[in-house]
């Protein structure tokens, strides 16, 4: 054997190994199954949140929690109600309370008329398109979907907890009976049956809606245009889809 | 040429030694990653589907009108048209399900209107809240406020 023979065999012993790898792969992949009546492309989801109807009432952390099976101890939550108070219009020195989540509603704590501003705040998460919690997975147990939603797989996830860090919003916690993160899924089972999230559908002031932004029909473009709206902390640039009016200056 | 391909025999070896182990990563990662990760992005696709199939909890308030005409009717007019059955009633899926299974609760008509209409200063201005101790008697609220249509 010349070296060029030898050149000629290996390459081709190469080329074939890897080559048969991957036909072998696609084989073993199959055809892929398509959805019936939903279709991942047709859909970006996206919540609207108006502030100035917000009541504190803690209806959807209630119904958050019942839909998704979250654990009813206090400190874990998808979604959740915080109340701020800003006194003399400081928005750098919010005072920020939100007792369980605002699972049983928020007692009065501040006198009315002291010169102060007051307003409740539902939290979620934020459903990033470029979001820092996908980006620090190192096993792909944490996505966005290509309709729009960031989601947890569940069986992937090593409850490594770099995400719970990543996250500027706060909206991941590791959920103590299975070791694995958690987080508002934006009630993707839900969406994908063609009904609205919990929260939403448990909001009694309509503060909460759910808006498909690639459905042209969908309210949302409206809120959007007619209002002025605001992300949580969009100079981390995190392509969040929880759109905020009436948003404060104080809120974090 | 025969003498000095014997002299690289080392390196041939390396070289079916690398062959090999790049056929047996290969076969290896076939069977270790899932089929379908991959196919939107770096993830696995069924776990989409997986989420998907969650059961539901709260059936939605259509699905509640379609036998509840009754309730629609009493609800015409009044300020809390927008509110969804199972805010105050509960999630009802498995009612929706099966009727005869469950019934939704049957709400205290006193500590559920508070929940948002007791007076707090974060509540927006313009929205009705009364204080407890001052507006009634400490009865339950539906005695003036009828539940379905509690506008006077």
């Amino acid at each position: 054997m010349d070296r060029r023979d030898f050149l000629l065999k290996g390459g081709k012993l190469i080329w074939l190994t890897g080559s048969a790898m991957v036909a072998w792969e696609a084989v073993l992949a199959g055809e892929p199954e398509t959805a019936p009546n939903y279709k991942l492309t047709d859909h970006w989801w996206a919540m609207a949140i108006d502030i100035g109807l917000c009541i504190g009432c803690g209806s959807c952390v209630r119904a958050c929690k019942e839909e998704n099976g979250v654990i009813k101890e206090p400190f874990f939550f998808r979604t959740w109600v915080e109340r701020y108070h800003v006194p003399h219009g400081d928005i750098e020195r919010p005072e920020v309370d939100s007792p369980n989540g605002g699972y049983d509603g928020f007692p009065e704590k501040y006198p009315p008329q002291d010169g102060s501003k007051n307003f409740f705040v539902p939290k979620l998460c934020n459903q990033c398109a470029h979001s820092p919690c996908v980006q620090v997975c190192p096993v792909g147990a944490t996505f966005e979907s290509p309709d729009g939603v960031v989601l947890v797989d569940k069986e992937y996830c090593l409850g490594c907890r770099y995400c719970v860090q990543a996250c500027p919003y706060g909206c991941r916690y590791i959920d103590p009976r299975s070791g694995t993160v958690d987080k508002c899924s934006l009630c993707y089972h839900r969406i994908r049956r063609g009904l609205t999230t919990a929260c939403c559908e448990a909001c009694p002031t309509g503060a909460r809606r759910l808006g498909d932004l690639k459905d042209p029909n969908d309210p949302i473009h409206e809120f959007l245009r007619d209002r002025r709206v605001q992300v949580l902390k969009p100079q981390m640039a995190t392509g969040a889809k929880v759109y905020y009016c009436d948003l404060d200056g104080s809120v974090r | 040429m025969r003498q000095s391909l014997k002299d690289r025999e080392h390196l041939l070896r390396m070289l079916a030694l690398l062959v090999a182990a790049i056929a047996v990563f290969l076969f290896v990662r076939s069977i270790a990653v899932p089929k379908d990760y991959g196919r939107f992005g770096p993830f696995r696709a069924s776990a989409l589907d997986d989420i998907a199939a969650m059961p539901v909890v709260f059936a939605g308030h259509s699905a509640c009108e379609e036998c509840h005409s009754d309730v629609v009717e009493a609800r015409q007019g009044s300020k809390h048209t927008q509110i969804h059955c199972e805010i105050c009633h509960g999630p009802a899926a498995a009612h929706a399900a099966d009727p005869t299974a469950s019934k939704p609760a049957r709400p205290d008509g006193r500590e559920l209107c508070l929940n948002c209409h007791v007076i707090n200063v974060a509540r927006p201005a313009d929205f009705p809240q009364i204080n407890p101790r001052e507006h009634g008697d400490e009865g339950p609220c539906t005695a003036c406020h009828p539940h379905h249509h509690p506008e006077p």
